[in-house]
């Protein structure tokens, strides 16, 4: 059983599929998300696969500085990925709504409505950066499966529980 | 004594060689190999060599959504009898010569190898979403599109050699026109596997993921595996059609293994150079230009066998 935990925890490192989800972004961190898939970086020899439906991912991958349009999209997306998940906020928007701060249209920061795993900071971020979110969010991914599952901690406690992840090389 | 040796035979042959002990490690082999040729078409470096193994074993550990009913029933069914119809094909192929025991003939190779396809269209409807059934009725289309190729392919095979049964098919030398049939089925191959000039079923970008979209943890892990096991299953049976007939056993199975490395590679490497084509062009494909190929076949090897 324990031999099988080790083997778990490894494949989960190994294979973190990510779902992209806009919610209101420039499309900047976009561009920048399907470029870390390209050949310059090639985000395929860490296991990452860009897959096409929520149901599939192990990570929830959101740009965008969240508006009141996307904020029950973000609820409905978050609650269809299969557990263990993990969530990377991609570019400055989702993590403080950037230089759209106090617009009306804005329900943001993105750790208001769904718990956020890793901040990848950045207007764009480079897709090293990018991928290295990416891979911090798999390793998190990881310890988590070992323990029960996180889903009805509050924020506080899920920043505290990812920032308690020993990061391995 | 005898109906021992023959039982056990058997057995072997379903479970170990050419079956599931052979079948799934050359699953995920193939589905690496597919990955890793489109990466290094593409530039890339590609997946590590036990990524397959590693998505699988993921899979596995992720929960599902809750369903229920009897549409949930039959939801988490689809993929279990994709996979076992999927490994019943490959352990079905003649790879060892005078083996004996389970002998299948062609025709149940061919409803093994028809099976998994139907399954997908069952799951694309039985999920209940759109992108679901849009996928799933494309893969009809698409089945429709291909098989009439597929079917009268093997059909030209089976009359130009006088049998159907697949063990005979391996023994007896190649006549031109088996190869006729052989290059027909090849063509059917990337629509079968959902290879990319057909990869229409699962586009990923239209219809997110066509019939599979929502399927989630184990139940991927086994569509996963169906698909790696019909890969194993198609290019096993031209590798059966175009192998050489060798009596060393060990020389028949490198032969037959290297074969089907080859396919896969020529079919990977197809997929990564092509875009995929709509709907109508390729069931135009299928019925105006492959037609006339396979029509070609048939009907010589039917004039051929009246004549002897």
């Amino acid at each position: 059983m324990k031999l099988w935990n080790k083997l778990m925890c490894y494949s989960r490192r190994r294979s973190p599929w990510l779902f992209h989800m806009n919610s209101g972004s420039c499309n900047g961190c976009d561009i920048e998300l399907v470029a870390s898939l390209t050949p310059r970086y090639d985000a395929e020899q860490l296991g990452v696969r860009l897959e096409g439906s929520p149901r599939h991912a192990d990570i929830l991958c959101i740009t965008g500085p969240v508006t009141h349009n996307a904020v029950n999209a973000i609820k409905t997306v978050y609650d269809q990925v299969c557990g263990p998940k993990a969530v990377v906020a991609i570019g400055s928007c989702p993590a403080t709504t950037n230089v759209f701060i106090d617009s009306r249209t804005l329900d943001g920061p993105l750790n208001k409505h769904i718990p956020v795993d890793v901040f990848v900071p950045g207007c764009p971020p480079r897709p090293d950066a990018i991928i290295q979110g990416v891979a911090k969010a798999a390793e998190i991914l990881a310890a988590r499966g070992m323990n029960p599952p996180v889903t009805q901690l509050s924020i506080a406690n899920v920043s505290e529980a990812a920032a308690k992840v020993e990061v391995q090389p | 004594m005898i109906w021992d040796s023959t039982l056990l035979n058997a057995l072997a042959r379903l479970l170990i060689f050419p079956g599931l002990l052979f079948a799934v490690p050359a699953a995920w082999y193939f589905l690496w190999v597919e990955r890793k040729a489109v990466a290094l078409m593409q530039g890339r470096v590609g997946p590590p060599f036990m990524q397959p193994f590693f998505d699988f074993i993921k899979l596995l550990g992720k929960t599902t959504p809750p369903r229920s009913g009897l549409g949930g029933l039959l939801m988490r069914a689809w993929p279990l009898i994709a996979v076992s119809a999927a490994a019943g094909a490959v352990g079905l192929l003649p790879v060892l010569p005078s083996s004996g025991g389970f002998e299948g003939d062609l025709i149940l190779l061919l409803a093994l190898l028809e099976l998994p396809s139907m399954c997908i269209i069952a799951a694309g409807f039985s999920s209940r979403s759109i992108f679901g059934e849009i996928g799933s009725a494309r893969e009809a289309v698409l089945s429709v599109a291909y098989n009439v190729v597929f079917l009268l392919a093997i059909v030209s095979v089976a009359a130009s050699q006088h049998t159907f049964r697949l063990e005979a098919l391996a023994q007896l030398p190649a006549s031109p026109l088996r190869w006729l049939g052989v290059l027909a089925i090849l063509v059917c191959l990337p629509a079968k596997l959902h290879l990319n000039p057909f990869s229409l079923p699962n586009a990923e970008q239209e219809i997110y993921s066509g019939p599979m979209v929502e399927y989630a943890g184990p139940e991927l892990a086994m569509w996963e595996l169906s698909h790696g096991l019909e890969w194993v299953a198609a290019t096993g049976l031209v590798a059966t059609l175009a192998a050489p007939h060798i009596t060393i056993w060990w020389l028949a199975a490198i032969v037959f293994v290297g074969l089907m490395f080859a396919i896969v590679i020529a079919l990977s490497t197809l997929a990564s150079a092509t875009a995929r084509l709509a709907i109508d062009t390729t069931v135009r494909f299928y019925w105006q230009c492959t037609l006339i190929f396979a029509v070609l076949a048939i009907s010589s090897a039917l004039f051929m066998r009246f004549r002897s």
